[in-house]
């Protein structure tokens, strides 16, 4: 359903120092699949992302969604289709609106803006109901503003906003990276709840090859702008961390960019594996 | 200060108010500084005066105001956002190029209305005097466009407004275009200023190209003003909007007071005003951070 086709991105072209962060990825997401990105520091996954959403375009490739070209499409007009969560939890919310505020303007996504009122008091029992199932006491502090709640509280919440308005496709990247483990968790559970209730087709980076492995049906692995490994079914359901990393270390010497399996293991090992 | 000083400030501080909501609206909503208002004020002063001279109704001329003034606004957000200029730089353009417009408008750089219709006609001739249908009048103006600048506010699109100067990485991934938002924040806030000038052109007498002098920084005294005040920031637009103009009159009773001040043989001139009023705003901005500096803690 969503069809990247060679895609490259390179950043300061023609200046001092061109950074390649997309070296031809092309990549088939289905329908209905959860896809958990993985790759070291600098591999490409959030560029990989951005393109997706448009926040800038590639140098080349194509972006087929349901069999529409949306390569050229401008960030705010792919919204419609998109639900995204970002790493920094103070980012995916208004801090000066409350949180009905924060919900009416995400149930919109991608809907005309008119003069019709803000929030719609209809709309509360809605939002009511699916921030019960945060488990947070939110749905009782409608009127609260943002700014009062935590980061994970935050975060809670823009997952909601994410899906409030039934994404065709769910972007996370590394969004519960900044939170402290015990609300990692909280947010990670919500993660699956929502994607698992909703069928959510899901893409979602993550610097933890347990998380990668434990969730979603499909596991994609990043290196240096391009795909280098990605399995599904069965067999990523047999992963291991270990089995990863010697996959890792091999596909790296394989293509001739890493110092060494064992350097590539170490790097892996560093910067990815905050189990 | 004398009754009649009192009620001129309190007149010129709801007057002034229009431009007040306007410069709330950019600054603070939209944190989009903006100096298009220097032009905008004495733009809708002239648009008014030409037209209340060429016979047009006094409250009609406050509609074409409103028009040229959104229009003036408008060409500083599209400077901004689709052409990518700075937007502060972007309001100076627009700002300088008003000074010719404003020039060719009015075929000179001031223009008299002695004598002339006003807004005003239609309370005096309701039997009220003078000085009670002056603050009468643009007190009713003030708070319905303050009314309706809450209303927009909350509207969808006004929310989406809000959103655009508080988190525009947000409001863009949940769709909304932020060029639209800041084009048609900017203008309106210009719109408003435009009719504020509108009004004090009528109030005067007289539209003159140098008017708008330092309306930037007297609208940003009043919002903080009135943020110190009825403090308007943690709470909702509603209040902030009523600081606004609650601010916008302390200010203006504040320069009244000012006026009357003599210190030995020095007294204070109204040239001295722009002085004094950057003075203020410049205690305002840096007064949080001194006080966290002196009590040792982050603000
Ligand atoms: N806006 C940018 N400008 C310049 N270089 C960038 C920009 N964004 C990312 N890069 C570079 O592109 C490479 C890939 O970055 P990124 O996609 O963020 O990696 P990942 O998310 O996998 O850690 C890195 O080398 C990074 O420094
Ligand atoms: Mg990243």
């Amino acid at each position: 359903m969503l069809t990247l086709t060679g895609i490259t991105k390179t950043f300061n072209p023609g200046g001092a120092d061109p950074v390649t962060a997309l070296a031809g990825v092309s990549l088939a997401i289905e329908k209905g699949d959860f896809i958990t990105l993985i790759g070291s520091n600098g591999a490409g996954k959030s560029t990989l992302l951005n393109c997706l959403a448009g926040v800038f375009f590639p140098d080349a490739g194509s972006i087929i969604l349901d069999g529409i070209d949306i390569t050229a499409l401008p960030e705010y007009a792919r919204a419609a289709f998109l639900g995204r969560v970002f790493q920094d939890p103070l980012q995916g919310t208004c801090a000066s609106l409350s949180i009905e505020q924060n919900l009416a303007l995400a149930a919109l996504r991608g809907k005309p803006r008119g003069l019709s009122r803000g929030v719609d008091p209809r709309d509360r029992d809605r939002f009511r109901q699916a921030l019960r199932s945060l488990s947070l006491g939110l749905e009782d502090r409608l009127d609260a503003r943002v700014r009062l709640l935590s980061g994970g509280q935050r975060q809670a919440l823009t997952m909601l906003m994410a899906t409030l308005a039934e994404p065709r496709v769910l972007l996370l990247d590394e969004h519960t990276a900044a939170l402290d483990p015990k609300t990692a968790a909280h947010i990670l559970d919500l993660t699956d709840h929502l994607v698992r209730e909703q069928r959510l087709t899901t893409l979602m980076v993550t610097h933890n090859m347990n998380q990668a492995i434990r969730l979603g049906n499909r596991l994609v692995m990043m290196h240096r702008g391009r795909i280098i490994l990605d399995v599904a079914g069965p067999e990523k359901q047999n992963l291991t961390v270990e089995a990863l990393l010697t996959r890792f270390a091999s596909l790296r010497a394989g293509d001739g960019s890493g110092d060494g399996p064992n350097g590539g293991a170490d790097d892996m090992t560093d910067k990815m594996l905050l189990v | 200060m004398t009754y009649y000083a009192f009620i001129g400030a309190v007149e010129q501080g709801f007057v002034y108010g229009l431009m007040v909501l306007g410069v709330y609206l950019t600054f603070r909503v939209l944190d989009f500084p903006d100096l298009t208002v220097d032009g905008s004020l004495p733009l809708g002063a002239a648009v008014s005066a030409v037209a209340v001279s060429a016979g047009v109704d006094p409250y009609l001329t406050l509609v074409l105001a409103f028009a040229a003034g959104f229009a003036a606004g408008a060409i500083t957000g599209i400077l901004n956002t689709k052409l990518g200029i700075l937007h502060l730089l972007s309001s100076i353009l627009t700002m300088i190029a008003l000074y010719s417009v404003i020039i060719r408008i009015m075929g000179r750089p001031n223009l008299t209305l002695l004598g002339k219709p006003t807004v005003l006609d239609a309370v005096t001739g309701l039997g009220l005097p003078a000085h009670a249908a002056g603050p009468l009048l643009y007190g009713v103006l003030a708070v319905a466009a303050g009314a309706a600048l809450t209303w927009y506010l909350a509207t969808r699109f006004g929310q989406a407004t809000l959103a655009t100067g508080d988190n525009p990485r947000m409001i863009t991934a949940l769709g909304v275009n932020t060029h639209t938002t800041i084009i048609a924040g900017v203008g309106l806030a210009n719109a408003l200023t435009a009719v504020s000038g509108a009004l004090v052109a009528q109030n005067q007498g007289a539209a003159d190209v140098n008017m708008g002098v330092g309306t930037i920084v007297a609208g940003l005294a009043s919002v903080i003003i009135g943020e110190t005040l009825v403090g308007g920031g943690k709470g909702g637009v509603g209040r902030a909007i009523v600081a606004a103009l609650a601010g916008s009159v302390a200010y203006r009773l504040a320069i009244a007071v000012a006026l009357d001040l003599r210190i030995g043989q020095l007294s204070v001139t109204p040239s001295d005003l722009n002085l004094i009023t950057a003075l203020v705003v410049i205690l305002a901005l840096t007064a949080p951070k001194m006080r966290a500096k002196i009590t040792g803690r982050r603000c």
